[in-house]
């Protein structure tokens, strides 16, 4: 070989090699762990990485819960001033769930975090409204959403992880700045959209489907055409908030789908049910908790358009087909399972 | 003799330049002074230049300019025009089509799908001039004109993705935005919409043409590489010898699959496999959503989706339970 020649060979090959190893830099080798869920051949199977498994349950301890104390003694509501929620729970078990809910929420802020320590009872500070606000909905899914969180429930902990704000909200996006003028106007799309694995993908499905109850049901019911209008946009969408359940949840499609044919229920798994009354329980929660809270929290806490911080999947479940791994905090606080 | 390496050319010839054969009377000019250059020696004919342009190639280039810019200042506009943003979001940018609303309004809004329409005309314009160029240049070098008809195919699929089908389906909004994973994403959205492309008949033929076109390249690639050894991309005396390279080649595939192409047939093959991808695709595309509307139930009802035995029984639609809202 000439000298050329060989120069040209050996950057050749040093580019296909640093290539090769941009690639695999971005994908995880394997083994994997599979487990066949649907019937053979249909690929319904779940696939999991195990080196990354212990990471995920540390990641998901779920805290020791206090000792209950017996249901006797004076009631919280009779003893402390402004007791709206929690006024016939014992004064021994209110003061329980109060310190739990510092663990959970606030453990470096401590009480101080929503309370006037001068004045326990005050409503001064605007967390403490809120944290009202969320125990009446943290009793709401537990009682009214038993089709999506069973007998497991949540607790604050659910979400919060011991962080005042929970890692995973959203506000209504309206995409990155654009020209405007004479250029194409924004079409919610065309962007790296983290909620749907950096795809071009619709980048905020949730303010049409999580908070709006925008149509999701794009397949047709027949084979030939007929009344299905939906347009290849709206499946966009429909796709992108797919991606975030799968996101979410850490499973494939075939978790909920039999995906030769995504809208046939009877192909479909258990879990396809538990995501539709899912889907309908943030709605519920974004609509009737999160968003008239939109005047109680100060601009810092606002989104760009002025919205609440709201629910999606991700806010529970992390990242983990059951949060906490199914984890069932909620037994060891009745007070949080009782119907308003 | 070159000798042919597997991936570079090993031994480059640096002859006098060679303008090329006589035009015909009425041809514009060849232009550009040639030059011979190492590097693409190494993968083809050190030889570049001279290009013949002529009307409709100049045309096309300008058509093609003018699709480029505006679905790339579209593109930088949607990041307010940073420059550094552009570079970063490039693949993830695109020019959307009309919105359902405008049907197959041909002056919707700029902003609102016009320059998408402005910007598909003229990449249409371009892809079309350029067809008449490479067919006016295989006649004025006295060829067939094969390559023309060839690329024709993937134009019918593109003409379908973006012209034909959409205007069928009584909406620009069927069409493919220009953009690198945005048309992508609408691939795999238009085979959720229209329930699973896999069951699409002419989808499956356009596959088995493809994936047969790679098997078809790799085989007569290996036997020309093969065989060149003996000289065998030399063509002119294998014509006429027996014994010869070419013979060489035949006969490996005689004795390994008792069937052999010929030095003009596997060229038919070749052809026709690669020809036929993109003319099955087009049709699979066409009658998709305009004929059927749900391809995994259309195969259902044809026999090709088999049933399977139910592993969850008890899985209903909530939306059809007592009490369920939407």
């Amino acid at each position: 070989m000439t000298g050329s020649v060989r120069n040209a060979a050996i950057a050749l090959g040093a580019f296909a090699l640093a290539t090769t190893a941009v690639i695999l830099s971005q994908t995880e080798r394997p083994p994997m762990d599979s487990v066949q869920r649907g019937y053979r051949g249909t690929a319904m199977q779940e696939i999991y990485n195990p080196r990354f498994v212990q990471a995920e349950l540390n990641a998901n301890k779920v805290p020791l819960s206090l000792p209950r104390l017996p249901d006797a003694g004076a009631k919280a509501g009779v003893v402390y001033k402004n007791v709206k929620v929690l006024g016939d729970e014992s004064v021994g078990n209110f003061t329980r769930l109060m310190a739990s809910i510092t663990t959970w929420v606030a453990p470096t802020q401590g009480c101080a975090y929503c309370h006037d320590v001068q004045n326990m009872a005050a409503d001064t500070l605007y967390t403490k409204v809120v944290a009202r606000r969320m125990i009446q909905m943290v009793q709401h899914v537990n009682s009214g959403w038993k089709s999506h969180v069973a007998e497991t429930g949540v607790t604050c902990y659910t979400c919060h992880r011991g962080q005042p704000v929970p890692a995973q909200i959203w506000f209504n996006n309206p995409g990155p700045l654009q020209a405007g003028g004479m250029a194409q106007t924004p079409a919610g799309k065309n962007h790296p959209a983290a909620i749907a694995n950096n795809s071009s993908l619709p980048f905020d499905p949730f303010t049409p489907f999580l908070e709006h109850d925008s149509n999701i049901r794009v397949v047709p019911q027949q084979a030939l055409p007929g009344t299905d209008r939906q347009s290849i946009k709206q499946t966009e969408w429909t796709y992108s908030l797919m991606m975030h359940f799968s996101q979410s949840l850490g499973v494939n499609c075939t978790y909920c789908h039999n995906t030769r044919s995504f809208t046939d229920w009877t192909q479909s798994t258990p879990q396809r049910m538990t995501a539709w009354y899912g889907i309908r329980m943030v709605r519920d929660l974004n609509t009737n908790f999160l968003d008239p809270l939109a005047s109680v929290f100060p601009p810092g806490r606002l989104g760009v358009q002025g919205d609440s911080p709201k629910v999606n999947c991700a806010t529970c479940h992390n990242g983990v087909y059951k949060p906490l791994f199914g984890a069932t905090m909620a037994k060891d606080f009745p007070e949080l399972t009782r119907a308003q | 003799m070159a000798e042919y390496q597997n991936i570079f050319t090993r031994v480059q010839i640096a002859g006098p330049m060679h303008g090329g054969v006589p035009l015909p009377r009425g041809s514009w000019n060849r232009v550009g002074k040639p030059f011979h250059s190492h590097l693409l020696g190494l993968i083809g004919d050190a030889q570049v230049g001279p290009i013949y342009l002529g009307f409709s190639g100049i045309a096309s280039l300008i058509c093609g300019f003018i699709a480029f810019e505006i679905i790339g200042l579209n593109m930088w506009a949607s990041v307010n025009w940073d420059p550094i943003q552009f570079v970063r979001q490039l693949p993830w940018l695109a020019l959307e089509p009309p919105p359902p609303a405008y049907g197959l309004s041909i002056l919707p809004p700029l902003a609102e799908g016009g320059w998408w329409l402005m910007a598909g005309f003229f990449l249409t314009a371009s892809i079309l001039l350029w067809w008449v160029r490479m067919y006016r240049r295989a006649i004025a070098l006295g060829l067939g004109t094969h390559t023309a008809w060839a690329f024709a195919a993937p134009i019918w699929l593109y003409l379908v993705l973006g012209f034909i089908r959409p205007i069928l389906m009584g909406s620009w909004a069927e069409a493919v935005p220009f953009g690198i994973f945005p048309h992508l994403d609408w691939t795999a959205a238009f085979s959720i919409r229209y329930g699973n492309l896999f069951y699409n008949p002419f989808h499956m033929l356009s596959i088995a043409f493809l994936y047969g076109s790679a098997v078809l390249f790799a085989m007569h690639g290996a036997t020309v590489m093969a065989t060149s050894r003996f000289g065998a991309e030399r063509e002119v005396e294998q014509i006429t010898d027996r014994g010869t390279a070419f013979e060489r080649g035949a006969i490996f595939w005689r004795w390994t699959m008792g069937f052999n192409a010929t030095a003009e047939s596997i060229h038919r093959w070749a052809w026709w496999f690669a020809v036929l991808c993109p003319l099955t695709g087009g049709i699979g595309i066409l009658l998709t959503g305009t004929v059927v509307d749900n391809w995994y139930l259309w195969g259902v009802k044809h026999g090709i989706a088999p049933p399977y035995p139910l592993i969850f029984p008890n899985v209903v639609d909530p939306s059809t339970l007592p009490g369920a809202g939407q």
